[in-house]
Formats: C-alpha cells, structure tokens, sequence
C-alpha cells in the first residue's frame, strides 16, 4: 500500500512538522517513508507544503503529482491541491479560516474546523494542526495513534515535552471531528 | 544492523563524515546545503574533529588543501555558485594528489540561480570544473541512505587514488528525509607516509606541490596523473539498473531524476511499455562500457536522457551510443524536477516516431 500525501499551509502553522512527526510514526511502525518539504522563500505567513510517501515498499519517486490524500490549512492550498487529489482520495481542509470551500464531489472531503476547535476547547491554536492529524488517522488508518505518540515523544526536545499531553488531547479532539 | 534515524540528506552526510572519522571540517553556509556545517557544529563537542566556518569558499577549499597534506580526513561541502569558487583548489589538489572529499549540493542556474535542486553543474563536475588536465571521481546518491554510504565510500576512494572525490548530489536528496541505517563509527588509521606532519631523522622531508615550472617535469606529472585516472576508469565505475533486461527503451539518469525515473518505469510497464532505467551511479568514471553493450543489443530502440539541466549527460550518452541508437533528451530547468506524466508523454511521442 502507497499512501502519497502533502501537507501545505501557511508557514507557522505547523505543516512541516505534522508531516514529519506522521512519516516519523509511520517508520517506527516499519513502514518506508519519505519527506520532502518545499523549502527556500517562504517563511511565516508564506505558503509551505510536505510531500509524504508511507508505503509497505521501497519509495521510488520522493516527488508526486497526484495525492492520495491532501491537506489544506488555507486558501491557497486549497485551490492549488484541490484538483490534484486522485479520484476516491481524501481531502481535509481547515474550515474555520479558509472562505471558499472544495467543489469536487469524485473525492472524500472533511471539513474541520481545527483553528476554532483549538481556540476554544484547548485554549491553544498552535495546536491545531495536531487536530487535523487526528482527523486524517481517523479516515485513513495510516499510523496508529499510539504510535503517533511516540513520534511526539522521540522527536520533540526534551524541554517540550511538558507539551505532549496537549498535543495527545488534540489529536484525540481531531478524531471526534469526523 | 546499524543504527535507525530519520534523517534529511544534509544531516545524513554529516554524519556519515564523523563516522568515516573526518578529522577537518571547513566550510561556509549556503542554501540548500547549510544543515551540513549546522550539524557538524552542534555535533563538534562530542568529537574530535576541527570545524571551522571559513570566510569564503576558496578559503574553505584552502583550508581544505592545508589539512590534507598535513594528512587528515578532510572535507568541505557548498552548493553550485560555492562551488564554481572553489575550482581554483580543487584542480591545485588533483595536481599535488590530495584525498579530500567535496560534496556539492547542487542548486539550479546559471549565476546566483535558484535555491531549488538543479543537475546543471554536471559539466562542471565531470568535465573539469577547474583548468588543466585532472579528473576527480563524482558520485551521485540517490535517497538519503546513500548520502551516508557514498560519504563514507568517498573517504575510502579519496585516500585509495590520492584524490578529491565529489559527491554530487542536489538540493532535492539534501532537504528530504528517509529512513537511514548508520553504519558503527569506522576506526580510522591513517597511514600517510606522504604526508607533512614535520620531517623526522629517518626520512627525506615531505614535499607537496601543483607547481612544476620546468615542462618535462610538468609533461612527467601528467602522465602519472593520466595513468591513475586510467586505472580509476577501470575499476571504479558503478551503476544501477532497473527492469533493464527486456527494455527496448531504456532511461538514462541519476540523483534525484533516478528515483522519480523509477516510478516512470513503473508508470510505463502498466501501460506496456518496455521502459528500462538506466542509473549511473559514478558520473566519472562513467558507465560507457555498460552502454555500449546496451546501445549494441538488437533489442533496444531508444535512449532518454532525463535530467534537470539543459542537456547535459546526454552528451556522454551520446558518445557512448555513438550513433548506435537514437539518444533522446528531456529536462527542466530552474529547480524544476521534470514530472512523470510530461517525460512519458515525451518517450511516447518519441518512441511513436521511430
């Protein structure tokens, strides 16, 4: 099984890692996997994106196209992945900040509304993307949320790690949204 | 087995160096290559290795010239315009027979360019760079793995041949992270005889040079030098192939271009088409042989050279086809990695012409 995947957002609103800690849980499960983030000009408020290949096999290619699932935190993301979901594919959205919704009705979409989510029932909006990684492993059993918990705990410095049960809670928060 | 990281490809080298006992570091921050000098910094503490972020380039390349003769485990790493600075060294230390390793993590240009992957620095890396007469062994890996096993390979081939070893990967390989098995810390003896560490009373001194004023001398040098890249020629070429036995159109590419070729070949065999990829893994000394015998198989209609350049390998695709078959060429440029949709297209719309 192939699961290619991209994560894209805002830069700040914790793309980069979501990807990371869910390929890092995926190879502590004996996966192969790959990352690639697009880096160079963008920064905070910029867009950034990860590709994620998770697969039972050897990865050839670190780069795709077309996704088997796609994550879009804002608008621009949105309307750049939407059309690159293959058909029967997985589209989840960040519905509380992003206007204009997807259109597409050949793919399985989950609106989640993480921003607002996060703000009031955890009092923490950095949070949030830990809400849509909840959400995804929910839909698509990827990784197993234990395991997810540990990538937390094995990446993440040792100075953060009163933060892990925040982040546990928002991922099981992420889960009741689908 | 090794240890298990998940690691990005800069990192990976970096730590492949410290584990091949790379006694110097000398280097100076470019994008996408910086995380190699940012980790062996933050490691430099728990080792014992000298570190030193230079001024510049050249200086970084100097210093790395420096440490060598004095017969260390050395090595510098830079991206394409930091690279195109530290030619001047480079070509010094192939005429004094220096191991060092250089690893360029190349970016796109020409000029200042772009901070996305490229593979135009190819002619640069095989053809030269530098002036005068010198070949340099380039290796091109693939996946972050390779970072940490073609780092370690190129310390090995720097001191076997006396010789600076190029890994030239890109900034693609570089910023990615996959799983890495490390290998255990390789206890490195260096045994230099060569090397000017101060002259002792049982041996003349030492003396390491690129100049040789008088023409018969400078003649001598260059045939020596001549006979050893012969001999590199002939034992170092590596490559990879993939479903390469009945291909009748056969990929040529490497680095990242060589893994997204792979899911070409894929994409292709499901729709029937008998794609092949061929891998060059060392880009001097290149595999020719190996296409030679490729280009002379009945079966094989076509070549297609894949790359994020301009053209650039074709050409020595093309020297070793030799006529025998038609050599396509397809790239983007700009940082751009040409996808698997527009270069099947390509081999199609080609392979219906033939």
């Amino acid at each position: 099984m192939l699961n290619e995947m991209i994560f894209a957002g805002f830069g700040g609103q914790g793309v980069l890692s979501m990807g990371k800690l869910l390929a890092y849980a995926a190879m502590k499960e004996g996966r192969e996997v790959s990352w690639m983030p697009s880096y160079g000009p963008e920064m905070r408020g910029g867009t950034a994106n990860c590709m994620v290949n998770v697969s039972d096999k050897p990865i050839s290619s670190p780069i795709v196209t077309m996704y088997d699932v796609v994550i879009a935190l804002n608008q621009p993301s949105l309307d750049k992945f939407e059309p690159k979901v293959k058909k029967g594919g997985i589209l989840i959205w960040e519905s509380s900040t992003i206007k204009d919704g997807p259109k597409r009705d050949d793919i399985r979409v989950f609106a989640i509304p993480a921003v607002d989510k996060a703000n009031k029932e955890l009092k923490n909006v950095q949070v949030m993307n830990m809400l849509i990684l909840g959400a995804l492993v929910k839909v698509n059993d990827i990784v197993k949320k234990e395991s997810l918990i540990v990538a937390l705990k094995e990446t993440l410095p040792e100075r953060h790690h009163k933060l892990i049960p925040l982040n546990e809670k928002a991922i099981a928060l992420g889960m009741t949204l689908v | 087995m090794g240890e298990i990281r998940f690691m990005k490809g800069n990192e990976a080298l970096a730590e492949a160096a410290i584990r091949a006992g790379m006694q110097g570091y000398f280097g100076y921050p470019i994008t996408p290559q910086s995380e190699v000098i940012e980790y062996l910094a933050a490691e430099e503490p728990n080792h014992d290795y000298t570190l030193i972020q230079a001024e510049s380039e050249v200086a970084s390349i100097n210093m790395v010239y420096g440490g060598a003769a004095a017969g260390a485990r050395v090595m510098t790493t830079t991206s394409s315009p930091g690279y195109s600075l530290m030619q001047e060294g480079v070509s010094y230390i192939a005429c004094a027979e220096l191991p060092c390793v250089v690893a360029n993590i190349a970016r796109g240009g020409p000029g200042l360019g772009t901070i996305q992957a490229g593979q135009g620095d190819y002619f640069q890396a095989v053809k030269g760079g530098g002036h005068g007469d010198y070949r340099q062994i380039v290796l091109a890996p693939n996946s972050v793995q390779e970072m940490v096993d073609h780092t370690i390979l190129a310390f090995e081939l720097a001191d076997k041949y006396r010789t600076p070893v190029l890994i030239l990967s890109d900034g693609a390989i570089g910023q990615m992270m996959e799983k890495v098995e490390l290998p255990d810390p390789i206890p490195y003896k260096p045994n230099k005889p060569w090397a000017t560490t101060g002259k002792t009373h049982d041996r003349e001194r030492n003396y390491i040079t690129s100049l040789y004023i008088q023409s018969d001398d400078m003649e001598r040098k260059n045939i020596s030098l001549q006979k050893k890249f012969r001999k590199i020629e002939e034992k170092e070429v590596r490559f990879e192939e993939y479903m390469i036995e009945d291909a009748e159109l056969i990929i040529t590419a490497y680095g990242v271009t060589s893994r997204t070729s792979k899911k070409i070949v894929d994409l292709a065999r499901e729709a029937g088409i008998k794609l092949g990829l061929h891998r060059p893994i060392t880009l001097w000394p290149f595999p020719s042989e190996r296409i030679i015998e490729l280009a002379s198989d009945d079966k094989v209609k076509a070549f297609f050279s894949i790359e994020m350049s301009a053209g650039q390998m074709v050409e020595d695709v093309k020297l070793a086809v030799n006529g025998r078959k038609p050599t396509f060429f397809y790239g983007r440029t700009g940082g751009i990695i040409p996808t698997p949709e527009e270069v099947i297209d390509f081999i199609q719309k080609k392979a219906g012409e033939l």
